[in-house]
């Protein structure tokens, strides 16, 4: 049993959860993801680890709500408890002094990709952040990207915070004015398949954190399978970071939309209990 | 082996066992036909996740209990991995005394109601049984009757709790909680030692929890067993991967003395042919982790679950009549088994495929899949199939499949399940470097004692043997237990 010590809203439907999960906290590093089951019915979901407090003895999670284990999480408040918490999963990200690294995140992915910015800052490198979302609600977390960043590059759709365009406008207006040694795309996969196509065309090497469906996260059962060059890779144990130049971006659209439907009858009969 | 041979003939001298022996004539008892399983109806069971065998009447047990002849040389014994009491625990039944039959199989056996169920009886003690040896007849039910002391103690509510050592306290720490980790943590705690298991998943029991269905291995069967382990106070952690959530080192800090490894082969292999990730194409492990670790199948949880109406299942394992006849269970209108040898070669139990067979389920066998095809949302809608032959023996003995050219046709599909095989958990080995294993990724361990490369880690079960049964990692578990229990001896002396 976990316990939430603290919640706080970063938008609507995006809230951050602080959990007690003290040998977590020791054996994380940026990259690293955990499973979470809230209770007794749930699902196991994936959830990568925003940060850690070795002291406290917690880990932070940042949480969209888009359907039914997301919108649980979302609910919980400090006090109460969740089931199961097992990690670190996942293969930490490799960080290293490049030189300048884009790190592009795109609605549910500006989470997972805060631990890997505040990462390639302390390694010494010069981030240039940029945070893509529909509209200014679904952009979280940009004053701590700040923080970690050299420079902050906000994208809307409607144009409702910073600049109106997609995430890809805004990498290429970075890639047009300097020189670029490494990317990091992190957000739906439609998103990070039109990053990876961008950056490709300017050979830049790109890394895509997949967010595959899972069940176990150990490698046992091969639900988060994706083509990566050609291979099938598990995305627990092989990822979640791969070239997004040799990901299967369509066949991992495709398999994200397996249970579409029975999500969405599931996330119905939640919304009106 | 002497001083085994021995024991058993005073054993069998007993005034107890000389006089039930007499009490019916050899001739009379050979003559007795086997017993045969209740069974829930084939149209009912394949609907709902009830147990197929209900076990066996007291009146059956009674009477199956009498064909056994005590032999003088009980063959069936070493059929057995564990090397349980056979007669023994036979005769106790025949006498009545259900509870002394359960003590006997805890003698050397942690999980006789998991084994009764779920051994291979036909190919390990029944094949060695007299009747079969000698007679050319029907086996003694060696493993319903097993099943049937098991459950009799269970549900007498009356469960003998071996007795353990005064505590030693030393920490002694499991990875994993399958069969192999549950029969070493039992002799570790008879043996005094701070016995913790650690398991990845959220559940305790391995396979027997997330792969063997219910309606073969009902889930409480298998917690009672957990129970009494936790009564000879054994701790069990959850949710705690050893390597990831702490280091071996870690844990060596925190006062661990020893560790057996027991992480199981629970990586699913596929068969890299064209159109595998489709939608809709799923490891067998995955399809009964869903349906049985997680649930699905019931509407109050949370995880989804595809019930196709035409499923394939590829294989002719355990694993394969599992997920088949799960699917069957799940509403699929067909539901097959596509299997590149003959029946003769299928490594399931024959108990499953009577059942599966009984149940409904299609057998295409000598028949191999090619490639699968999808619709275009990337959901599998068809898949190219290809007949096969029986050629030469391979290497395991069994007359290899040779593809028929030109045989090739499609079967329409929604749903497949591949169950080829799984290979060993690389997870352990990954993370410590000083670990000697085979080509194919198994621990390589000294056959007697279980001892890994690296002094104080042992291993066993599917870890060490890459896919066997749940007997064979239980035995593995019990040497590993002996052989720990020295090493630790020897280093405290030092
Ligand atoms: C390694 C990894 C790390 C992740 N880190 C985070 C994180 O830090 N914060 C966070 O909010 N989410 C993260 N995710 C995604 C998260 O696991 C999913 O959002 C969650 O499982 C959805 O569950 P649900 O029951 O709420 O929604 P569901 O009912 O499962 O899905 C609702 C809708 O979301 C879509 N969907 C389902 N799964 C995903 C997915 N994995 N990615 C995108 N869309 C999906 C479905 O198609 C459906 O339309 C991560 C995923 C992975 C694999
Ligand atoms: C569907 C199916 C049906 C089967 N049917 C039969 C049958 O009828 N008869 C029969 O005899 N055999 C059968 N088998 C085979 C039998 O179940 C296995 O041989 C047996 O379970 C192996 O036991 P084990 O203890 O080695 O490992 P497992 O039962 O595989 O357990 C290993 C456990 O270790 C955990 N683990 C792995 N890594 C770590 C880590 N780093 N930290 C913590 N925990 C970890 C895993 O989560 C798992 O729970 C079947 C197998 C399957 C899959
Ligand atoms: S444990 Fe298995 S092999 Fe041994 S006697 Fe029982 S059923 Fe037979
Ligand atoms: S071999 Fe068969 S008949 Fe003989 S003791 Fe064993 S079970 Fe009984
Ligand atoms: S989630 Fe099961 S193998 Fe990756």
């Amino acid at each position: 049993m976990n316990v939430v010590v603290e919640k706080i809203f970063f938008s609507e439907k995006v809230a951050k959860l602080v959990i007690q999960a003290p040998e977590i906290a020791r054996s994380r590093k940026a990259g690293h993801f955990v499973i979470v089951r809230v209770d007794k019915f749930g699902e196991r979901i994936p959830l990568t680890i925003a940060g850690a407090n070795i002291e406290k003895g917690t880990i932070d999670i940042i949480v969209q709500e888009v359907g039914v284990s997301s919108s649980k999480l979302c609910k919980l408040n400090a006090g109460d408890t969740i089931l199961d918490v097992v990690g670190p999963l996942g293969k930490a990200t490799h960080i290293e002094k490049v030189g300048t690294v884009i790190a592009a995140g795109g609605g549910v992915g500006i989470a997972p990709l805060f631990p890997i910015v505040e990462a390639f800052k302390k390694a010494g490198n010069r981030v240039i952040t940029v945070l893509a979302a529909r509209n200014k609600d679904l952009i979280i977390l940009e004053d701590q990207m700040r923080q970690f960043s050299d420079e902050v590059i906000v994208m809307t759709d409607d144009g409702s915070s910073g600049k109106k365009g997609l995430v890809t406008q805004g990498i290429e207006e970075v890639i047009a004015r300097e020189k670029v040694d490494l990317a990091v795309a992190i957000g739906p996969a439609v998103m990070m398949k039109f990053a990876a196509l961008t950056t490709k065309k300017y050979d830049i090497p790109t890394l895509a954190s997949l967010n595959t469906i899972m069940v176990d996260g150990t490698g046992m059962c091969g639900a988060c399978r994706v083509s990566v060059g050609g291979e099938t890779k598990f995305v627990c144990v092989d990822g979640p970071e791969f070239d997004a130049h040799k990901v299967n971006f369509d066949e991992m659209l495709f398999r994200l939309s397996a249970y579409q439907k029975q999500e969405v009858e599931a996330f119905q009969s939640f919304l009106n209990k | 082996m002497e001083n085994l041979t021995t024991y058993l003939t005073q054993e069998r001298d007993q005034e107890w066992r000389t006089e039930i022996r007499a009490k019916i004539k050899l001739k009379e008892r050979t003559l007795k036909l086997r017993v045969k399983m209740n069974e829930v109806d084939p149209d009912i069971r394949n609907k709902n996740s009830v147990e197929v065998n209900s076990g066996l009447t007291v009146d059956q047990a009674l009477l199956e209990a009498q064909r056994c002849v005590d032999c003088i040389d009980p063959t069936c014994i070493t059929g057995c991995p564990v090397g349980i009491n056979i007669p023994k625990f036979i005769k106790k039944i025949e006498i009545g005394d259900f509870l002394s039959a359960a003590s006997v199989l805890k003698e050397t056996n942690t999980l006789p109601a998991v084994c009764g169920r779920v051994c291979p009886q036909e190919k390990q003690c029944e094949a060695q049984c007299y009747y079969t040896l000698k007679l050319k007849k029907e086996p003694v039910a060696i493993g319903y009757l097993e099943r049937f002391a098991a459950d009799y103690e269970q549900n007498s509510g009356k469960m003998s709790i071996p007795e353990v050592e005064k505590s030693n306290n030393l920490k002694v720490a499991a990875i994993g909680s399958g069969p192999a980790s549950l029969a070493w943590a039992a002799d570790m705690a008879k043996f005094g030692y701070d016995v913790t298991v650690f398991e990845a998943l959220h559940e305790i029991g391995g396979v027997l929890k997330y792969g063997i269905p219910e309606f073969r291995l009902p889930n409480t069967v298998v917690d009672v067993e957990i129970e009494s382990l936790r009564e000879m106070g054994v701790k069990f952690i959850t949710n705690f991967i050893v390597g990831r959530t702490a280091s071996f080192e870690d844990l060596r800090t925190q006062g661990f003395q020893a560790f057996f490894v027991a992480s199981g082969a629970g990586l699913p292999r596929f068969m890299d042919i064209p159109g595998e990730n489709y939608i809709g194409v799923f490891s067998s492990n995955e399809y009964l982790t869903r349906v049985n670790l997680m649930n699905a199948a019931n509407p109050e949880y949370d995880t989804p679950v595809m019930s196709g109406k035409n499923v394939a299942v590829i294989g002719g394992g355990n694993t394969a009549m599992d997920a088949v006849r799960t699917a069957k269970r799940l509403g699929a209108e067909t539901s097959r088994i596509i299997y590149r040898r003959s029946l003769n070669e299928m490594p399931a139990r024959v108990e499953e495929v009577k059942h599966a067979m009984e149940e409904g389920i299609e057998f295409l066998n000598l028949n191999n899949p090619l490639e699968y095809y999808a619709d275009e949302n990337g959901r599998v809608n068809r898949m190219k199939v290809q007949k096969m032959e029986l050629g030469e023996p391979d290497s395991s003995g069994r007359r290899s499949p040779v593809p028929i050219e030109g045989s090739e046709y499609f079967l329409d599909v929604d749903t497949v399940i591949v169950s080829v095989g799984v290979s060993p958990n690389p997870l352990i080995p990954a993370c410590l470097s000083d670990l000697k294993v085979s080509k194919w990724g198994t621990i390589i361990v000294d056959k007697e004692t279980m001892q890994s490369s690296i002094p104080d880690i042992f291993a066993g079960g599917d870890i060490v043997r890459g896919g066997a049964t749940v007997i064979l990692a239980m035995g593995d578990g019990r040497k590993a237990a002996a052989g720990m229990h020295q090493y630790i001896a020897e280093k405290v002396k030092k």
